[in-house]
């Protein structure tokens, strides 16, 4: 039970970063963009044959994230440029990319098992730290250092996203996927904005895919299928759970729901009646109902609002004719 | 300053809806004018406004401003030197950003955009002030998000947004028009404040005939697509909303006449 938490805790933060790719693109540009499940291949693809070409995973790592922006900016140029529809612009480019990334591989799946990867070397790292603390602290599990770093990478990257949103551009950034009319008139190029914001989103959710790809030891052809629900699902379970009124706020909610997720689904998995198989079904119903659940309160308590306010108008208007 | 020479434009070109919106506007604002324009519904007012701002694009004719050929300068650009304030109390601001951030997104019009903060104290203080001429208060709510602000409020902070960094020409479309007669006197008295302070050339359309007469030196009255009557400053002191109305009615009837003749 615990190693599933464990585990659940160390792909959720990795796959936090992708959620807040998606947050970007989702929340931020207002644009549901599904390049998201072919860009996540593609950086898990190239860190992939940059490792197993014998570069630094690091260095693998950092070009896989630039991959992602890449990607991203074409999606942008072909909604902003070619005018056509954002879900179909991510549509022709999840497909392109789906033979991109095979081009790429060159086969289905490379795995990485007897690399050198970015959680190899971590790992080797915290057993000699643990071996000169071994004298205070007992020695740690094995699995500690995915969580540490990666919760080190995750917070770096909240900062860095929180600061960004709040520059000049930023602003002008968030204004776009809020009233695209205004904030043209406030002298912004919108189309660059949108590439731009469209290539950050997807060069995170390509980092992530790099991360993943190392910490499971191969990168798929399919690895990316329903990634874009993954994404969309944590940011409404974060959202719900945690709320949305700041960004700070709302960046947090995207990392919490993406752990949150992961333990859903772990739970999920025990029950005897999943089989892995049915992951998708199990991540669609979550949306779903994160989606509608919530409306169905907010009905409820403007009703029950409404109604409170309707007695306190009689009160008065009993009053005053008294 | 800003020059229309000729401007023409036609919307469903080839098709039953066709509509001729411009039919040759020819306009010669000069520095620091306030002109009013008034017409029906349809006469091409809204189009002219948007053919300055650059978010519609002339068929023929071009827009000169200080002397440079605008005519094909996109909408962004062309936003350095324009502000706007638009019907919809809705369209000028962003609702889910804070009034401060809305007001950071102003100044980045004439200042590029930068990874620097949006909001510094300096500026935080800058826009305390600025908000203050408003005098409803929300230079004291500088955290809170435009979308919780009333119509009347927002109208007020668009116009702010629209006027505080001096654009070279202020373009209102009829932004009065849809807040109650209160709200509306309230931004309307504004309006004429920044204009004075910050001297602003306008071009305001509106509805309202008495509005059109009280304010600024020039009136223009558009019907089809043309200016078919135009007031000086002079001309302008000695209308009344009967007289405009004779003349309105006057052209209708020559307009009317020609068609049955032609």
């Amino acid at each position: 039970m615990l190693t599933a938490v464990y585990g659940s805790l160390e792909s959720g933060l990795i796959y936090a970063i992708m959620a807040l790719g998606v947050y970007l693109s989702f929340r931020i540009l207002d644009f549901p963009d599904l390049t998201v499940d072919g860009s996540f291949v593609t950086g898990a693809a190239v860190a992939a044959v940059l490792i197993t070409g014998g570069m630094h995973p690091i260095t693998a790592t950092v070009i896989a994230f630039f991959a992602g922006f890449l990607a991203g900016a074409v999606t942008g140029l072909l909604h902003t440029k070619g005018k056509i529809n954002p879900l179909l612009s991510g549509i022709l480019m999840m497909i392109a990319l789906y033979s991109i990334n095979l081009r790429i591989m060159g086969k289905s799946n490379v795995p990485l098992l007897q690399q050198e990867t970015l959680f190899s070397k971590l790992a080797d790292a915290w057993a000699t730290l643990d071996q000169i603390m071994l004298s205070v602290i007992s020695p740690s599990p094995k699995t500690w250092s995915v969580i540490f770093s990666m919760l080190l990478l995750v917070i770096v990257i909240k900062i860095i996203l929180d600061y960004f949103l709040k520059t000049e551009i930023g602003l002008a950034l968030r204004a776009v996927g809020d009233n695209e009319e205004m904030i043209k008139s406030f002298s912004a190029n919108t189309d660059t904005l949108k590439v731009l914001g469209l290539g950050l989103s997807n060069a995170f959710v390509a980092l992530s895919g790099a991360l993943i790809a190392q910490y499971n030891g191969f990168s798929d052809i399919g690895m990316g299928i329903g990634m874009i629900v993954i994404g969309l699902a944590s940011v409404i379970i974060g959202e719900a759970v945690v709320g949305s009124k700041t960004i700070v706020r709302a960046t947090l909610a995207v990392i919490i729901g993406a752990i949150l997720y992961r333990l859903i689904v772990a739970f999920a998995l025990r029950f005897n009646f999943f089989e892995t198989g049915d992951l998708k079904l199990i991540t669609a119903c979550i949306v779903v109902l994160s989606l509608t659940i919530p409306r169905y309160f907010e009905k409820y308590r403007e009703k029950k609002r409404k109604s409170a306010r309707k007695r306190w108008d009689q009160i008065a208007s009993t009053k005053t004719h008294l | 300053m800003l020059q229309l020479k000729h401007i023409y434009k036609v919307f469903n070109e080839g098709s039953l809806d066709e509509k001729v919106a411009l039919n040759g506007v020819d306009l010669d604002v000069k520095d620091g004018d306030f002109i009013t324009i008034i017409g029906s519904n349809g006469a091409g007012k809204s189009t002219l406004l948007n053919i300055i701002a650059g978010k519609i694009m002339p068929d023929d004719g071009e827009v000169w401003l200080n002397d440079i050929n605008m005519t094909s300068l996109p909408e962004h650009k062309r936003a350095k030197f324009i502000g706007r304030v638009f019907q919809n109390p809705l369209s000028g601001t962003a609702p889910s950003l804070t009034i401060e951030e809305n007001l950071a997104i102003a100044y980045g019009r004439v200042h590029k955009r930068t990874l620097g903060k949006g909001v510094t104290s300096k500026r935080r203080n800058e826009f305390k002030e600025q908000l203050s001429l408003l005098g409803l208060g929300l230079e004291n709510r500088l955290n809170a998000k435009v979308g919780l602000l009333s119509g009347g409020e927002r109208q007020a902070l668009s116009l702010l947004m629209a006027t505080f960094t001096k654009p070279k020409i202020l373009l209102l479309d009829e932004h009065t028009a849809a807040l109650d007669p209160a709200r509306a006197e309230v931004v309307l008295s504004l309006t004429k404040k920044f204009i004075e302070e910050f001297k602003l050339t306008t071009i305001m359309i509106t509805h309202n005939m008495q509005h059109a007469i009280d304010l600024g030196n020039r009136l223009l009255m558009m019907n089809r697509g043309k200016v078919i009557f135009e007031a000086s400053a002079d001309e302008k002191a000695k209308l009344t909303i009967p007289r405009l109305m004779d003349e309105f009615a006057k052209i209708q009837d020559a307009v009317s006449d020609r068609v049955l003749l032609s």
